[in-house]
């Protein structure tokens, strides 16, 4: 499996009381992130250090997962076309996960 | 022509946390028909919240009450046959009670004959700089972080705010080989051993509570009581949290020392508030209640509200905890078979009885934790006026008092003024601090209201929406006569 570059170490993974689904890998932005069958998607971004999601509004400020539990819509992204709550949806293999401002830039 | 025409069910449950599945399972015993509908992959709500799929307890070590509650009720919804869908957000209801849903497949509507709300709570965060930064997430979000994705939400992380839910995320986050920097706690020592007479009623959670105490101890996590987030700068590698010390209304004291902890996140939650979207949509009556989180809607003991065949139950009904909830769904269920004629008047009133006797104990723990997360005035006064209150259109603390200066005065009116509570979350993260701002203008919460429910209760799209709708399902009427 080809090794991401965004994984930071260590781990925030936590497997005293757990076993995980298999390793595999999603797509975000294009770039092969590692992650676990069956993690949110958010939850697999933010463990790869991937906590900006999107910008805001009006401020352009940073923003990423808030809640998790699919209510404050900080985490929306396009999964294939889609627009979810990261938050909301297990990761699978190959998954398609485009930020909101990828898909703008990428679309013009 | 695709039949658009809803599915009949005597009973619809939205929501399968602790409340809504327990009060689906009785009312099937009563011989309902249900359909027990959650936008999450698994029944057990936020406080049994089930492993992500595909993962699985690990043989060999303790697991937590609560996992190992949650997986018992799953069990028991999987052998009893109920109907459950899963995955499926609601995000209309009608005033027939005209239950859409949207999920994987595409859009159902339902019709049942009775509705009950269960859909618990969400979180709620008073404002401070830095609030917004990503890597700063609610506390419930980090019991979630924390007990289903079984991952930490930060290496070192500063855990603050209000309620039992701060012990159980910082002693989480031990448990799980994290690094927790500091505990701030909105609460004096004094106000959690107020609570004692009605955790007596509650031995186990009681001594949960001391072993959390003792553990945090331990680690040498410093604990600070009376104590908030004053802001958190991002620089360098991670957060600098600058902590207050407060009043008990959450005032900041002036000239008190301000200790910095250096994390890589926070985890930060004050209080938790009912979920009203349905009941709001189907304009039944509410009422202010902080103690019990905010606005409820108004229900007799068994959760019957001011609209027929609307029913509410758990946390969503008025904060009173997990094992209050269940028998507060089983109440809210008996009471819908009575009154759809499937339960008599003396079977009713016998069961009616027995589980309210029930609901009695763990109800009172419960509401005494509730109070402990009730907002704090003092917390929202010191909101500075450059600080984001709604995070979806970005409208600053300042933008609600020009508001509010210039006339608003209810929520309708602030969020035709200034767009807050217009975004995606539908107001659901600022509405209750928002109209504690504009509250503090205006007079009281009640005079402010809240944000009138509307559809779409979740973000829907279009094409979503439309399902499979083509030109030839448009009905065209006959001419009139000329």
């Amino acid at each position: 499996m080809k090794k991401s570059s965004t994984s930071p170490a260590p781990s925030l993974r936590a497997d005293q009381a757990v076993r995980r689904g298999p390793a595999m890998q999603i797509l975000v932005d294009g770039c092969p992130v590692d992650a676990f069958e069956g993690e949110s998607v958010a939850a697999a971004l933010f463990a790869a250090g991937r906590r900006e999601l999107r910008r805001s509004p009006r401020d352009h400020a940073p923003r990423g997962m808030f809640c998790l539990m699919g209510s404050c819509q900080e985490c929306l992204v396009w999964i294939e076309a889609r627009k979810l709550p990261a938050c909301q949806v297990p990761a699978a293999a190959g998954m398609e996960i485009e930020t909101l401002g990828f898909r703008e830039q990428r679309l013009g | 022509m695709v039949d658009v025409r809803p599915a009949p069910i005597d009973l619809l449950v939205i929501g399968a946390g602790p409340a809504g599945a327990r009060a689906a399972l009785r009312a099937q015993s009563c011989g309902l028909e249900v359909l027990l509908v959650d936008e999450n992959g698994d029944a057990g709500g936020q406080v049994w919240r089930p492993l992500p799929p595909g993962f699985k307890r690990a043989a060999g070590v303790p697991h937590s009450a609560e996992a190992l509650q949650g997986d018992a009720l799953r069990a028991e919804l999987g052998r009893s046959g109920i109907q459950c869908l899963f995955g499926h957000k609601v995000w209309n209801v009608g005033s027939s009670l005209r239950t859409d849903l949207i999920g994987p497949e595409g859009v159902a509507s339902w019709q049942p004959r009775a509705l009950l709300v269960a859909t618990g709570t969400t979180e709620r965060v008073v404002p401070f700089a830095g609030w917004t930064l990503p890597g700063v997430i609610g506390l419930a979000a980090a019991t979630i972080l924390l007990k289903s994705q079984n991952m930490l939400p930060g290496r070192r992380t500063v855990v603050a705010g209000s309620g039992p839910l701060l012990l159980a995320v910082a002693n989480g986050i031990l448990k799980a080989g994290g690094e927790v920097t500091a505990v701030l706690d909105l609460a004096s020592r004094g106000d959690w051993l107020q609570t004692l007479p009605s955790l007596a009623s509650r031995p186990d959670l009681l001594w949960q509570g001391a072993q959390w105490q003792a553990r945090l101890r331990r680690a040498g996590v410093p604990m600070l009581y009376r104590h908030g987030i004053a802001s958190v700068e991002a620089g360098g590698k991670g957060f600098r949290v600058h902590a207050q010390q407060v009043d008990k209304t959450g005032m900041p004291v002036p000239g008190a020392a301000s200790p910095i902890f250096e994390a890589d996140a926070v985890a930060v939650g004050h209080g938790l508030v009912p979920g009203t979207d349905v009941t709001r949509l189907l304009r039944a009556r509410h009422r202010y209640e902080a103690s019990r989180g905010g606005w409820i809607a108004d229900a007799d003991p068994q959760g019957r509200t001011s609209v027929a065949g609307l029913y509410v139950a758990g946390d969503g009904a008025g904060i009173a905890g997990a094992a209050a909830a269940g028998i507060h769904g089983e109440l809210a269920a008996v009471a819908c078979a009575h009154d759809l004629g499937r339960l008599s008047a003396e079977a009713h009133t016998r069961e009616r009885d027995r589980l309210l006797a029930q609901w009695h104990k763990p109800a009172r723990f419960g509401r005494a934790m509730a109070g402990l997360m009730a907002l704090r005035e003092g917390t929202v006064a010191s909101i500075a006026s450059d600080t984001v209150v709604c995070r979806c259109e970005d409208v600053t603390r300042a933008e609600i008092d020009a508001a509010a200066r210039e006339g608003a005065r209810d929520m309708n009116q602030l969020k035709a003024w200034t767009r807050c509570g217009m975004g995606p979350c539908q107001g659901r993260t600022c509405g209750d601090v928002a109209a504690a701002v504009l509250a503090v203008h205006v007079g009281s919460r009640e005079a402010v209201g809240c944000f009138t429910g509307r559809a779409p209760l979740r973000p829907v799209s279009l094409a979503e929406v439309a399902g499979n709708y083509t030109y030839a399902d448009i009905p065209i009427p006959k001419a009139a006569p000329l």
